[in-house]
């Protein structure tokens, strides 16, 4: 049995928003009988982007975590729900019926992910529906992927197998595995977003005279083994990423030419943009 | 009775049963003819032949004969001309050459004359089948704006969703690029701009104007009472009295005041569609009635129109370079990329939607080393990564000096070519080596200007100069919030000479991010909006070019030889003078000469007809704008626009106009044409389309054709207007003016609404820009331009310049006036008037704001208006219910000021003030805030013009001055501003 996907590659998102306005194009104003109430012109965010800025000025990067419905398979909705408010299709899509959820406001906290919205006016629920409507009538993609200019968003219907083999051979993450309700949406290059960073720039003074370290060579050190290893760029400019939050203390080793090697500290709560290393 | 009279009697006897048949068939139509009463007629002029139709409401019928006391009457000299121009296919050329030469006269009131014609016209159009069914009553129509094309899918007179064009399997197939052993295909689609997925939001919007209005303290005949205005209650009036009381002012300023009373002015966007576009209706409607009008300065080009060009010509794209093969050249040949100034992920280049996206994706496929110069970590700069450099804003050319220097003195450019193909560098590099100011133009030297530190700069510098390198010098070539600065000038004019130094057009050394110069079809003629639809004008639009031959109309020429320059509207009205320069694409030297207004002899402008309401959110130092409305300078003010935003609410009188879901339009992706000549090379495919007429207009709006119109018809100018064609016609007579005739038929073109243009095959690719020029050989791109009597010797062999060469020392600059200390006859560092030099003014405001443009709205185009566009994050923030504007700032400042997100903020100067919402950025560097200009909503605490704007017109701010005194040019990005937490109650006391 085929069953649908999300996969969101974190590193291609750019905050376009074009798919947060699809999904509003297609459910303002619009009623899908069978699937879901119109929503509101203004409040939800049946896909939500979240941002994220790591490191300091002028060492940054930013990252974008598109965040819609995760059709969990084993939803916390769903467990919630009273009267088979909420359910999951066999295609592996939950929708809420928006006739028996009337009222049940305590549907929204029951969502780890925050993916359900409440619409005051029409006293219901509401949430992504993966556009099961249209894909229903023969659609190829929801919406907001549809509108998606960069390809970070990809729908994938194939069986459940199959997109285990996929998240192994592209390295995909869910969100929050510790809350254990099996999401049918990967997110690829989630580092980008929920890991740090720890960079910094190398140079040398000769006489007055600053330049680029080029060449540098900086390694990772984390309880005494090395972790990773870089070299500088022309700018001096290094990287290493993919470090989990608040995982404690690293030391950087800088070698550069004949200088004495520098050793930095570094206590990792957040993404770190080293003040200059200069030598000479 | 000879064989032409006879004839033409069948088809006019044919003429009166397809009127009668087509009724019958369509009630619409019927319901039109049963609506009038009187006799049109068409006859020869010896009366030999005529056939007259009686409208009546009961019955319609027609008789063959003369009818002495018909109400209309169509004579044609004679039945063998009229023979032809009835006969199908219609000749517009013949049309338009008989109307001149006398051949055809219209008898009679022109509202029924008109309305007789465009019934004649309806019989050809009425019932054409048009769009696509799709299941459960839907219909699938398609439209095109200003963020690319769009499917619409309408039910029951609803629009339910718009989504992009996916091709079908009978579109053409895309063109691919081999490059470094890849292939590069992109997709079988368009992309749409957010404010493109916003449109359902704004057609629907509770903000559209529904009806005509009035201010209600406006009278006519009495007080008009101007310092109301923007404070001012509304009255609900008829069109009638509407169109009544705009024709009778506009009459009553040309008897009471002469030539020149009336001035116009519009934004430099509209809806898209190139028969509405704003040089096209609008143009042949003012042009009519002769009018003052606005010019504008070149907003989107400043720096490169006003500096760079007279390093290289390129007049015509108003400073900008070419941009042709560079897709294909810069996949195969570059190395390197620097953006700078230059973020077409947010901007689109120009209405490239997300076109280039892909392609800049592929830069990363393929390695490209990729530098960004910003003060803002932009949003090209956070999708493909690489170096990010933030100098300090209204510093020019600080930093491009500072790469010279160091290319200069470690030998890191293009000698020969610099020797070949330039003049006047010797001059220049003893500039930077310091040698005349006692200078050295060094890396250290920028630090101090514009912050960068030195070693990045030899870095950058040592990167560029030894690597193959495009330059994206703004979003596309030619643009750039750097060019409109203070410094603007000099920053362009460095890109210039940088660009100059490495070998401008050799393999992989060119301009461009990857927006432009897609190998798409150069030779398939469609117009651009700037050809001028159908305006007439050939001297205010391209429309010389081509479209006067493709598409003949009725010539319009504005008989007022006076103008205003847009940026000095409020002087124009307040103090009844100011000065100007021209904004020329004809000549390098047509910026040099000076206007003023008032024109000698003429009228002072007394009757406002504005086009849409931007100008508070878009211009500069706004509250004069705000000032000038409620001054006594203006005896009426007419706005016509779709929502009531902005100057909409500073109008005595409203006309309401409707969108371009509403009305009838045509044509193609992102083609602006004339000055930027196939602008459509920003596309992977060229698409062509018409914009079917999805909806009804809303309540009683009407398309700006129809308003004017309706104005035309009170003036006796009802038929040179419209030419007796509904927006329908138009939108075929454009489609016969293409290729497209020869590719689709009007009726498929109709039905299925867009057509793919094909890629042509390898060998018919454009060849690459300035290749021709690098290597010494006639001109061999796309371009038209410049004009044969700019080229210095041969036609096509060369640059516009004097020397024909890149010029390091201007030419142009030493004739007109080599001492102006603003404008150097070579690229030097000038300081801006307002940036960290300006001594008390930049201790009293020490933040130096940017402001681009706006990322998700098409500048005022999708903001406020209660659109879904607010509720993006990074465009509005929510807080109490009001969605404030935002601006951007460091973590570093704001701490300093006891400022946290989302808390709200004035942002002011000596100029006014802005309430907006705090947003905590690492992507600027201390000292330097960011907040986009466009704002649509105008929204002032107090007395409007003299207290903060709650609404976000952060145009309020920048400065007036010109970014020279010789120039007509905004310098938005040089101002410095001051920001502390927002204390309403202590502004109401005050």
């Amino acid at each position: 049995m085929t069953k649908w996907n999300l996969i969101i590659d974190i590193e291609k998102c750019e905050d376009c928003n074009n798919c947060f306005l699809a999904c509003k194009d297609e459910h303002v104003d619009n009623e899908w009988p069978g699937y879901t109430d119109s929503q509101p012109r203004h409040g939800h965010r049946w896909i939500n982007i979240l941002r994220k800025e790591r490191g300091q000025f002028p060492l940054i990067d930013v990252a974008y975590r598109p965040t819609p419905c995760m059709h969990c398979d084993d939803a916390p909705c769903i467990a919630a729900a009273e009267g088979g408010a909420i359910s999951k299709r066999d295609d592996g899509i939950v929708l809420i019926d928006p006739r028996k959820a009337k009222g049940q406001k305590n549907l929204v906290k029951s969502c780890p992910y925050g993916a359900i919205w409440w619409n005051a006016e029409k006293n219901v629920p509401q949430k992504c529906t993966l556009c099961a409507h249209l894909l229903d009538a023969g659609w190829k993609e929801p919406r907001c992927v549809q509108v998606c200019p960069t390809g970070a968003l990809k729908i994938v219907r194939v069986d459940d197998s199959s997109m285990q083999a996929q998240v192994e051979n592209q390295d995909l993450e869910i969100l929050f595995p510790e809350q254990q309700t099996r999401p049918r949406v990967y997110y690829k290059n989630l580092h980008r977003y929920a890991c740090c960073f720890i960079a910094g720039s190398v140079s040398v003074k000769t006489g007055e005279t600053v330049d680029c370290a080029q060449g540098a060579a900086v390694a990772l050190v984390k309880d005494d083994a090395i972790v990773a290893k870089v070299i500088a760029d022309n700018y001096g400019d290094f990287k290493f990423d993919k470090i989990e939050p608040g995982s404690g203390t690293y030391r950087l080793k800088v070698a550069y030419k004949e200088y004495a090697a520098r050793t930095i500290t570094v206590e990792l709560a957040h993404s770190v943009s080293l003040e200059d290393i200069v030598f000479g | 009775m000879n064989f032409a009279d006879k004839v033409l009697d069948t088809i006019l006897f044919g003429m009166g049963q397809a009127i009668r048949m087509t009724a019958a068939r369509h009630s619409s139509f019927k319901k039109r003819i049963r609506g009038k009463d009187f006799i049109a007629q068409i006859k020869t002029l010896d009366g030999s032949t005529g056939r007259y139709f009686i409208f009546q409401p009961k019955i319609f019928s027609s008789r063959k004969g003369i009818h002495a006391k018909a109400d209309v009457n169509y004579i044609i000299s004679n039945s063998k001309l009229a023979v032809k121009l009835f006969t199908p296919p219609r000749d517009q050329l013949d049309m338009i050459n008989a109307a001149k030469d006398g051949h055809v006269m219209v008898e009679g009131p022109d509202e029924l004359a008109m309305w007789f014609s465009q019934t004649l016209n309806l019989l050809f159009t009425t019932g054409t089948k048009y769009g696509t069914e799709m299941d459960d009553g839907v219909m699938r129509y398609t439209s095109n704006t200003n963020g690319g094309p769009i499917f619409v899918y309408v039910k029951d007179n609803k629009i339910i969703r718009i989504t992009p064009i996916e091709f079908d399997d009978m579109d053409a197939p895309p063109w691919t690029i081999h490059a470094r052993g890849k292939r590069f295909t992109p997709p079988r689609k368009t992309t749409v701009s957010p404010h493109t997925m916003g449109w359902k939001s704004m057609v629907y919007s509770k903000d559209r104007i529904l009806y005509p209005m009035k201010r209600v303290d406006f009278d006519v005949n009495g007080e008009r009472n101007p310092q109301n205005r923007g404070i001012s209650e509304y009255e609900r009036i008829s069109w009638d009295e509407a169109l009544d009381l705009v024709a009778g002012e506009i009459k009553r300023v040309k008897r009471d005041c002469g030539p020149g009373a009336i001035l116009n002015g519009s934004g430099s966007h509209h809806t898209w569609g190139h028969l509405g576009y704003w040089l096209s209706a609008r143009l042949r409607f003012f042009n009519s009635l002769g009018f003052t009008p606005v010019v504008h300065n070149p907003d989107s080009w400043e720096g490169w129109y006003w500096g760079a060009m007279h390093h290289w010509g390129h007049s015509a794209r108003l400073g900008a370079g070419e941009a042709y093969g560079t897709i294909e050249d810069c996949l195969q040949e570059a190395e390197m990329v620097v953006f700078w100034s230059s973020d077409p992920e947010a901007t689109s280049g120009v209405y490239g939607a997300f076109e280039g996206t892909v392609r800049r994706q592929w830069l990363k496929e393929v390695g490209m080393e990729l530098v960004h110069i910003d003060p803002f970590y932009n949003h090209t700069a956070a999708l493909l990564g690489g170096k990010w450099l933030a100098p300090r804003p209204a510093t020019g050319n600080a930093l491009s000096l500072a790469i010279a220097y160091v290319w200069i003195t470690e030998d890191l450019y293009d000698k020969t070519y610099v020797a070949d193909r330039t003049v006047g560098f010797d001059q220049w590099k003893d500039y930077i080596l310091g040698k005349e100011d006692g200078i050295p133009k060094t890396p250290e030297w920028q630090e101090k200007e514009a912050g960068i530190a030195a070693k990045d700069v030899r870095a950058l510098a040592r990167q560029w100069g030894t690597k193959k390198t495009y330059l994206a010098a703004g979003g596309i070539n030619g643009f750039g919030s750097a060019c409109r600065c203070a410094t603007g000038n000099e920053w362009a004019r460095s890109m210039v000479c940088l660009m100059a130094m490495q070998g401008l057009g050799k393999p992989g050394v060119n301009l461009g991010g990857m927006q432009q110069g897609t190998p798409v079809d150069h030779r398939f003629y469609f117009p651009g909006y700037a050809e001028g639809g159908l305006s007439g004008d050939y001297q205010g639009t391209a429309m010389a070019v081509s479209l006067y031959q493709r598409m003949p109309q009725l010539p319009t020429v504005n008989t007022v030889a006076q103008r205003v320059p847009r940026l000095k509207i409020p002087e124009a009205i307040m103090d009844g003078k100011c000065e100007g320069y021209p904004t020329d694409p004809f000549t390098i030297e047509g910026q040099f000469l000076k206007f003023g207004y008032p024109t000698p002899g003429h009228s002072p402008v007394k009757l406002y007809y504005k086009y849409g309401g931007s100008h508070f959110g878009t211009m500069n130092e706004t509250n004069r704008y705000v000032r000038a409305y409620r001054s006594n300078g203006l005896e009426c003010v007419v706005n016509q626009s779709i929502w009531f935003e902005g100057e909409a609410k500073f109008a005595d009188v409203i006309l309401p106009a409707c969108t371009s879901f509403e009305r009838w339009d045509i044509s193609e992706f992102a083609n602006c044409g004339g000055y930027i000549p196939h602008c459509y090379n920003q596309c992977n495919h060229r698409v062509a389309v018409i914009q079917h007429k999805c909806i009804e207009p809303l309540g009683e709006s009407k398309s700006d054709f129809m308003i004017f119109l309706e104005v035309a018809k009170r003036l006796g100018l009802g038929a040179p207007f419209s030419e007796g064609m509904t927006e329908l016609d138009w939108c075929r007579r454009l489609f016969d003016a293409t290729d497209l005739p020869g590719k689709i038929s009007w009726k498929k073109f109709l039905k299925k609404g867009y057509y793919v243009i094909p890629a042509p095959p390898l060998a018919e690719r454009p060849n690459v820009s300035y290749r021709w020029f690098a290597e010494d050989r006639l001109k061999d791109t796309p371009d038209l331009t410049p004009l044969p009597g700019d080229y210095t010797e041969q036609w096509r062999r060369g640059l516009q310049t004097q020397s024909g060469k890149l010029e390091f020392v201007c030419s142009s600059l030493e004739r007109f006036d080599p001492n102006d200390p603003e404008r150097p006859t070579m690229t030097k560092y000038i300081p801006s008037w307002e940036g960290h030099h300006s001594g008390a003014l930049y201790q009293k405001y020490p933040l130096q704001l940017i402001s681009p443009h706006p990322r998700f709205s098409f500048h005022t185009m999708g903001d406020g208006k209660d659109s879904i566009i607010n509720d993006i994050k990074d465009h509005r923030i929510l807080i109490d219910g009001y969605y404030y504007w935002i601006v951007r700032i460091n973590s570093r400042d704001a701490e300093a000021r006891s400022i946290k997100a989302n808390d709200l903020v004035k942002v002011f100067n000596d100029r006014g003030a802005v309430i907006c919402a705090v947003q905590l950025t690492e992507r600027l560097p201390k000292g330097t805030v960011h907040s986009y200009e466009s704002c649509a909503v105008y929204d002032p605490v107090g007395e409007p013009g003299e207290s903060p704007d709650r609404g976000g017109c952060i145009n309020q701010l920048t400065p007036s001055r010109m970014i020279i005194k010789k120039s007509h040019a905004t310098a938005s990005n040089s101002c410095l501003v001051q920001i502390e937490a927002w204390q309403p109650e202590e502004e109401e006391a005050s």
